[in-house]
């Protein structure tokens, strides 16, 4: 290693410290303004700390939006994506990560490719789908909806897990003459606990954060997610945004997701680089 | 012999029964859907009236696209977006990959941050840069006026020339660490010996960054800037939240959306989802033939 002069380390800092502040500082002006009064919120010049921080704006949330139901609607959606992916996806990914078997590569294109292509293609027929089947504006539309990029996307990630699984035991417990259901259920299953975490975390967030599809088949407040709230949100007048309640949801909604993120760090780095996914 | 093959029929059966829930589902959830907009983009039809009351008209739909300036200007715009905001993406998410590759203190603290803006829901971080972007009360145009960058406040979404600029910059900002980690991971899978065997060979940083980082970073770079590309040429929720259904912003997506669902346009609007659909599939194309999956 060469020796660093003193003051190219310094400038080094420096620089990490200006990109940290350009990462973190949107989130720290969302809470910013999410403290302050009406007044001090239209107030100029602007205050870069609330001379009389209050929760109010974070009580008006649930009192004067209906963002309790916004956020229940979200996590059972969300949760009930996660839970269908898992369940569907973990027995696709076992045959494709470990049978040899003709039209594997068609069908782990087919999925791929299902992964990649836009949603606004399919939101005409799905609409007309969810109409048919009387979904429209209920938890079940918006969990059909999801399962288009949740699950591609979840088998990709399960299936470099299993590879990556030796394969002793499980041959183990065929010599035992285990049926390949037991085998996925009893042998490989908990192996693939860590799998399953880092592809579920990434199922929920992208279910927990989507929003064409959450706008388009959701009417009112009895399905609405939050992300579609957040962006519906009314004031008074129709020139007047609310932006401290705004603040405030944005902030209730982003940290329990910076929490999720602070825990699994590694495990969510690894499976978005293993899949090369979309944010 | 005949028992092995007999064997491997199983397994192929097995593996089949497996895969059949996945599916069912994608077919149920994808394949349906997209059929059915590819049927309607054939039929004038309105999305108020259940049941659908279509009327045939032929290719109609498609040549009114090719003609309509609405469709073209989303096209332009979705193009600019895309060039600018992966090109500015790669760029400084390869700075940053290469600034948190080294050692320091504080690395770990560095890579939290970095997820911080991909994390947050895309709608969410468009809501928080409208209000910073605020031309009387937003902190973008406070802290350009205290640093003398410019001479009176700007109005950044309502400014023709500034919107689109504006809504990239959000994009730059929450997707920049995401490509970054991508890189990361690419700049870790080289091997130090290189560096330190170069650098006995009294290799200056600049030549080692052109002749060992960049040619082994390539299929890494190659993977995350075609994703980026795929997801920028879809890009919806930014540009909605941020100027809405406004001309001068608005992306292929967006104006999709507008036909479908504002004007309830189901046929048109299937026939410019059909378009995105062609062009996006073109660009998965080229990525699926450049993609080398190994499969066994």
């Amino acid at each position: 290693m060469r020796r660093r002069r003193w003051w190219s380390t310094l400038l080094f800092y420096l620089l990490l410290a200006f990109i940290l502040l350009y990462l973190v500082f949107p989130f720290y002006w969302a809470v910013v303004s999410s403290l302050k009064s009406p007044q001090e919120l239209f107030e100029t010049p602007v205050r870069y700390w609330p001379a009389h921080p209050r929760w109010q704006n974070y009580v008006d949330v649930f009192t004067q939006q209906p963002f309790g139901r916004n956020l229940l609607n979200s996590t059972v959606v969300a949760g009930l994506t996660t839970l269908l992916s898992l369940l569907v996806g973990s027995t696709a990914a076992y045959a494709l990560g470990r049978f040899r078997f003709m039209g594997k590569r068609t069908v782990f294109f087919t999925v791929l490719s299902v992964a990649m292509f836009p949603q606004i293609s399919v939101l005409g027929g799905m609409f007309v789908l969810i109409r048919s089947l009387g979904l429209y504006n209920t938890w079940w539309a918006l969990v059909l909806a999801y399962m288009i990029f949740t699950l591609p996307f979840t088998i990709w990630v399960l299936t470099s897990f299993i590879r990556e699984i030796p394969r002793e035991l499980e041959e183990a417990a065929f010599v035992d003459g285990a049926s390949p259901v037991q085998v996925l259920r009893i042998v490989l299953l908990p192996l693939m606990a860590p799998g399953l975490v880092t592809a579920g975390l990434l199922a929920f967030i992208q279910a927990w954060n989507e929003f064409l599809f959450a706008l388009t088949f959701t009417i009112d407040n009895s399905a609405r997610t939050v992300p579609v709230a957040i962006a519906l949100f009314s004031g008074a007048s129709q020139y007047e945004l609310p932006w401290a309640q705004i603040m405030a949801a944005s902030v209730i909604v982003t940290v329990p997701l910076i929490v999720l993120v602070l825990v699994f760090q590694q495990r969510l780095v690894s499976g978005l680089t293993a899949g090369a996914v979309k944010g | 012999m005949i028992q092995r093959s007999r064997l491997a029929a199983r397994r192929t059966r097995t593996a089949w029964l497996f895969l059949l829930p996945s599916l069912l589902v994608l077919l149920v959830a994808a394949a349906y859907p997209l059929w059915r907009t590819f049927q309607l983009s054939f039929y004038q039809v309105s999305i108020l009236q259940f049941p659908l009351q279509p009327e045939w008209v032929g290719f109609d739909n498609y040549r009114f696209l090719l003609a309509d300036p609405y469709w073209r200007v989303s096209l332009k715009n979705t193009a600019v977006f895309t060039v600018v905001s992966v090109a500015l993406e790669t760029v400084l998410g390869l700075g940053i990959a290469l600034a948190v590759n080294a050692r320091f203190a504080g690395r770990g603290l560095m890579r939290t941050a970095m997820l911080v803006p991909w994390a947050i829901p895309t709608v969410v971080s468009a809501q928080m840069w409208r209000w910073m972007y605020n031309d009387v009360y937003g902190v973008v145009n406070d802290l350009l006026l205290r640093a003398h960058l410019i001479a009176q406040p700007l109005a950044w979404l309502s400014d023709p020339h500034l919107a689109l600029p504006g809504v990239i910059a959000v994009d730059v900002w929450k997707t920049t660490p995401f490509m970054a980690l991508l890189l990361l991971a690419g700049l870790q899978s080289i091997p130090d010996e290189l560096y330190e065997a170069s650098t006995v060979d009294g290799a200056s940083g600049w030549q080692q960054f052109w002749r060992i980082t960049l040619p082994l970073l390539k299929p890494a770079l190659l993977v995350a800037l075609i994703f980026r590309t795929l997801d920028a040429l879809r890009v919806f929720d930014v540009i909605y939240v941020m100027t809405g259904t406004n001309p001068t912003t608005m992306s292929m997506s967006v104006y999709a959306r507008q036909q479908l669902v504002d004007f309830g346009a189901l046929g048109y609007g299937s026939a410019v989802s059909m378009g995105i659909f062609l062009i996006i599939a073109l660009f998965a194309a080229a990525y699926l033939v450049s993609l080398r999956v190994e499969l066994d």
